[in-house]
């Protein structure tokens, strides 16, 4: 795709002045870093607060008679047991059990489903969830608002400042509420393992918004170089990378994804290959592992067992600035999955050792009560 | 100093030529994170791969700009590898090779060629 088939966030222009190096992603136009760089911003997000433009990714309303139950029909979740207030992480499936995205979906108010899932499938699985539920709900996409994420230890105090209404909120709440003086959808989540808030606003108001919090001198713009980085360290999966259609939720090692409800009923897409999987275990696992010594081996690279035996691929992999080693995921059979067994990882040509590591690599700060 | 359009340096002192990147590259590649350099003895030809560079994101090749055998690579990377950022045309150097050819060290850009060079990208 060439840049003049980009499509731009609200806060283009402001990324531009924020001297940021613009690439592209996900059929946008994205701040990859600003001037202080990857591993400056990576680090201070995990100390202070980073402000991440996600605008690219799809926001919208799922309503009907019903869509609580009706959005079952297309994930693994227990949907009609969420309350309002409340947000759950989730994946939409195929009939093979594969994971066609991962997804948030809230209840912030009394209007229906408020969904978030990733920029790149967000046409796709707006159109799944359309065929598969037609005549049950209807989505209305919100390509009208723009999605910050407000990330870091420092969050919740800067935050505090300009929506008094996001007081009492835990990790997962997610409101409706007037924020910055405007209307906003706040939930109390991210993808960083750190505390923060991802903040829906009307495109007309993100500008605004932005600057407001930049002013902060606890916040920085963060782009999505720290973005894959943070995540990385955060053991969460990246789709189109760690996750794709032939997936599913027990290799993903996103089993908790499955409810124990809807695991008993079996009433979801690829049920009998999920049901299977967590009784009788899998093939292949996705893993987290520390290289001991050397590169960073990236995606695509091959794992290997000690006798040189390629036994699976790297999905994600970089250098951990928390850690200040090489980090990354990968799938292995479950044989070589267990925590502390030695890989090889290849990377050009050389056989690095490797071990796998529980994950998250950096602990998760979520605030899960007040 | 001499330069290629890959952003890599060459100083040749007697017979033997040090190699690094531009505080150009330096920049473009942002933090560096992790350096490999060639081991004493390798021979390479003008365009090989000569060392890698990898910032938090990606992993870059550095390519020889002439061609010999390599007679030292710079171990201190190892440790300190935002040594190329701090000082890319200077201690952050990769390797030093004994010079097969001089005509290839001469038909290399000047910095103001290459200062030109990079007003055009």
């Amino acid at each position: 795709m060439s840049d003049e088939n980009l499509k731009t966030t609200p806060l283009n222009a402001a990324h531009i002045a924020a001297g940021a190096r613009m690439v592209p992603f996900a059929g946008y136009s994205m701040p990859v870093q600003y001037k202080d760089g990857v591993l400056k911003e990576h680090l201070w997000t995990r100390e202070n607060a980073g402000l991440f433009d996600v605008s690219h990714m799809g926001q919208a309303r799922l309503r009907g008679v019903s869509p609580l139950s009706a959005f079952e029909e297309v994930t693994p979740g227990d949907f009609i047991g969420l309350k309002p207030g409340k947000q759950r992480y989730s994946v939409l499936l195929n009939k093979k059990g594969g994971i066609i995205d991962d997804l948030m979906a809230a209840r912030p108010d009394d209007d229906g489903l408020f969904v978030v899932v990733n920029g790149a499938c967000k046409d796709n699985d707006f159109k799944v969830i359309d065929d598969e539920l037609a005549g049950q709900v209807r989505i209305e996409r919100l390509e009208d608002r723009a999605l910050l994420a407000l990330q870091g230890p420092k969050a919740a105090e800067v935050l505090a400042q300009h929506a008094p209404d996001a007081a009492g909120m835990v990790f997962m709440d997610a409101r409706a509420i007037t924020a910055f003086g405007t209307d906003a959808i706040v939930s109390r989540s991210g993808y960083t393992g750190e505390d923060g808030y991802e903040i829906s606003i009307p495109a007309s108001e993100a500008e605004r918004v932005w600057n407001t919090l930049l002013a902060d001198e606890r916040v920085k713009p963060i782009g999505l170089g720290a973005r894959d980085s943070l995540r990385l360290e955060a053991g969460l999966p990246l789709y189109g990378h760690d996750v794709d259609e032939t997936v599913s939720p027990v290799e993903a090692d996103l089993a908790f994804s499955v409810s124990k409800k809807r695991r008993d009923a079996r009433d979801f897409p690829g049920a009998s290959r999920i049901a299977k999987e967590l009784a009788e275990g899998v093939t292949r696992k996705r893993v987290g592992f520390v290289v001991l010594e050397g590169a960073p081996a990236r995606e695509g690279a091959e794992i290997a067992d000690e006798e040189g035996n390629v036994i699976g691929v790297v999905t994600s992999g970089g250098f951990s600035p928390s850690l200040g080693k090489p980090i990354g995921m990968g799938f292995v059979p479950p044989a070589y999955a267990e925590l502390g067994s030695k890989l090889k990882v290849i990377v050009r040509g050389k056989a690095q050792t490797a071990e796998v590591t529980a994950m998250p690599f950096v602990p998760h700060r979520y605030v899960r009560k007040l | 100093m001499r330069f290629t359009k890959d952003h890599e340096w060459v100083v040749v002192e007697g017979d033997v030529a040090t190699i690094g990147i531009t505080a150009y590259a330096a920049e473009q590649l942002g933090d560096v994170v992790f350096v490999e350099v060639p081991e004493a003895g390798k021979s390479v030809k003008a365009g090989d791969n000569l060392a890698v560079v990898e910032s938090v994101k990606a992993a870059s090749d550095v390519y020889a700009p002439i061609s010999g055998e390599v007679v030292e690579g710079n171990a201190a990377l190892g440790d300190a590898p935002e040594t190329v950022n701090d000082q890319p045309e200077g201690l952050g150097w990769f390797a030093k090779i004994k010079v097969a050819n001089p005509a290839e060290v001469e038909a290399l850009m000047d910095r103001a060629a290459y200062e030109d060079f990079l007003g055009t990208l």
